[in-house]
């Protein structure tokens, strides 16, 4: 697929002290969703508002569609749209003397048609004429939505755009999002919600500490990292683990009624029937049992920790 | 349909960030237009009729037709500046200064949509104020294009130096600190409500490192052909503090000073 954002060696740093990112190199690719993960101070605003030209580069490159940041900033930031994590709007203008002026702003000529197309697909139409400042938050973000979107932005940054937005808005963002990708829009989306980034991402990348610790297809990631657990509810309170299942990744819950089994679901064989066989020649009986898949939360928590993932 | 060439002027840029600007002046006609107005007939009141109808002519016309260029000045220092640092001030205050700092627009042309903005404010207050100050005083200009040329200078060079102040300021007092304590001092002592012959020569020595002096001296000339020092100093010196200015705010884009991290 071919590659719109190329960023090498990407460097940002505060006086001697403070290296916020760190020989960053990541490629985004033409029409996908990209979600970058990583804790609080991890880097993604600052790597966005480098890219964005809000922030200075220490080193590195970073080009848009072939176009260098720096020396071709024009043709660079007219691809890219961006919606800032803070409720960063004015108060007093109107949504739509808002929306028109980020349009202006861009170089592109008023379209009063596509401004009124984009607040009815963000909902605000009926608020076209409403001062910001009456505005709720969820709304607000919407606005900040429709000025990103009004200059017809290849790129769309967003980040973290449900912080503090209800259930109900979220999933009409998200339904925002799913569209502008199918018009080909690439999005880059920092979040807190690993939901959010398991239910839009085509990949995902990890930030911490400044550096890109991983970069992979979620569906792959999910499934080199995603080990399975098989849990036991079983009949009789156990005491230990026998020592005929020590050969097993088990453990036994604090009540001694759930039997845990930690899987690999993609390796050869799973060891469940072995372990049921050797379940029965022990009379441990069961009463139910259930599957499940680490989740996107549990990886990202673990690669962040250093664990092994 | 013609394709917009990125590497061209944005004008349309400009343009945005202009009419942004002057909404803000619509929607704050009363504090924008009317009161810097009523302030400065309120001063033909006390200095050109209460006080002024104590003095005599000044080298051959009334004193109140004597303040009206001093009075002008003073309002456009004092309002291009103010303008220029709040339009740039705010949406640094807000945070919306991201917008403009991932906009595909130069440094040259964010100036211009904010300085032009603001000079166009100072010189829509001055245009007013004079247009009032004739139905006080029997006015006459001299020199229309000098009057203009000092009117547009005036207003654009002090509409950089409110952009410089608007960057320099990381909060709302350090904002009104250089308007209140600097400009506004030297305009009143800037020769606004006398000329220079009326003090004693030490003083009049120690006026003439006032740059306000120079500026009201070249405006009162295209008014009155009547001047301080000579008006070949005074368009010199226009020049001296737009190119200072100038060079101010590049150095603020070059290195992102308080503007960009």
């Amino acid at each position: 697929m071919q590659t719109i954002l190329s960023i090498k060696n990407l460097t940002k740093t505060y006086g001697e002290d403070f290296t916020a990112l760190n020989d960053v190199s990541l490629e985004i690719r033409k029409g996908e969703i990209f979600a970058l993960l990583g804790p609080n101070g991890a880097g993604k605003t600052t790597l966005i508002s480098t890219i964005c030209g809000i922030v200075n580069p220490s080193g590195g490159t970073v080009t848009v569609d072939g176009h260098d940041i720096i020396t071709n900033y024009r043709a660079a930031r007219a691809m890219i749209g961006l919606v800032p994590q803070e409720l960063t709007t004015d108060s007093f203008e109107t949504v739509w003397d808002t929306v028109s002026f980020t349009r202006g702003l861009f170089g592109k000529k008023r379209d009063n048609a596509l401004v009124s197309k984009i607040l009815k697909d963000l909902s605000l139409y009926d608020k076209k004429d409403n001062k910001i400042m009456t505005l709720s938050g969820g709304m607000k973000r919407r606005v900040l939505i429709a000025k990103a979107l009004s200059h017809e932005p290849r790129i769309l940054f967003l980040d973290e755009p449900t912080a503090g937005v209800d259930v109900e808005l979220r999933k009409d963002m998200w339904a925002v999002v799913r569209g502008l990708q199918q018009s080909g829009v690439t999005i880059i989306l920092t979040t807190h919600y690993i939901e959010e980034a398991e239910e839009m991402a085509d990949r995902v990348g990890i930030i911490s500490k400044g550096e890109i610790i991983l970069v992979e297809d979620k569906a792959t990631l999910m499934a080199k990292l995603g080990k399975k657990h098989l849990t036991l509810e079983l009949c009789e309170k156990l005491e230990t683990v026998p020592d005929t299942l020590k050969g097993y990744d088990l453990s036994l819950s604090d009540d001694g009624f759930s039997l845990v089994y930690q899987y690999d679901s993609t390796g050869k064989t799973t060891g469940i029937t072995g372990l049921l066989d050797k379940l029965k020649g022990e009379n441990i009986a069961f009463r139910d049992l259930s599957t499940g898949q680490r989740s996107l939360e549990d990886i990202f928590v673990g690669l962040v920790k250093g664990g092994e993932g | 349909m013609k394709k917009f060439n990125m590497q061209s002027l944005n004008i349309r840029g400009v343009k945005a960030i202009y009419l942004f600007e002057m909404a803000r002046l619509r929607r704050t006609l009363f504090q924008s237009i009317a009161s810097p107005v009523i302030s400065t007939l309120l001063y033909f009141v006390v200095f050109g009729s209460a006080i002024g109808s104590r003095i005599e002519q000044v080298d051959g016309i009334t004193y109140a037709q004597f303040i009206v260029p001093g009075l002008l000045m003073l309002s456009l220092l004092t309002h291009s500046t103010s303008n220029a640092s709040f339009g740039i001030y705010f949406p640094k205050f807000t945070g919306t200064i991201y917008e403009v700092l991932s906009a595909p627009i130069s440094y040259l042309e964010i100036v211009m949509g904010y300085v032009g903005a603001a000079a166009s404010k100072s010189i829509i207050l001055g245009v007013i104020i004079l247009v009032t100050s004739a139905f006080f005083v029997d006015l006459q200009i001299a020199h229309p294009f000098w009057m203009v040329f000092f009117l547009l200078m005036t207003s654009i060079t002090f509409a950089l130096l409110g952009f410089i102040i608007g960057i320099w300021a990381d909060n709302f007092e350090k904002l009104q600190v250089i308007p209140l304590l600097v400009i506004t001092p030297l305009t009143f002592l800037g020769g606004t409500f006398y000329s220079l012959d009326m003090l004693p020569p030490f003083w009049q020595t120690v006026s003439l490192f006032n740059p306000v002096v120079y500026l009201i001296s070249g405006f009162r000339w295209s008014f009155y052909e009547m001047a301080d020092v000579n008006i070949s100093v005074s368009v010199f010196m226009i020049f001296f503090f737009l190119f200072s200015c100038l060079g101010v705010v590049w150095w603020i884009f070059r290195t992102g000073y308080n503007i960009k991290q």
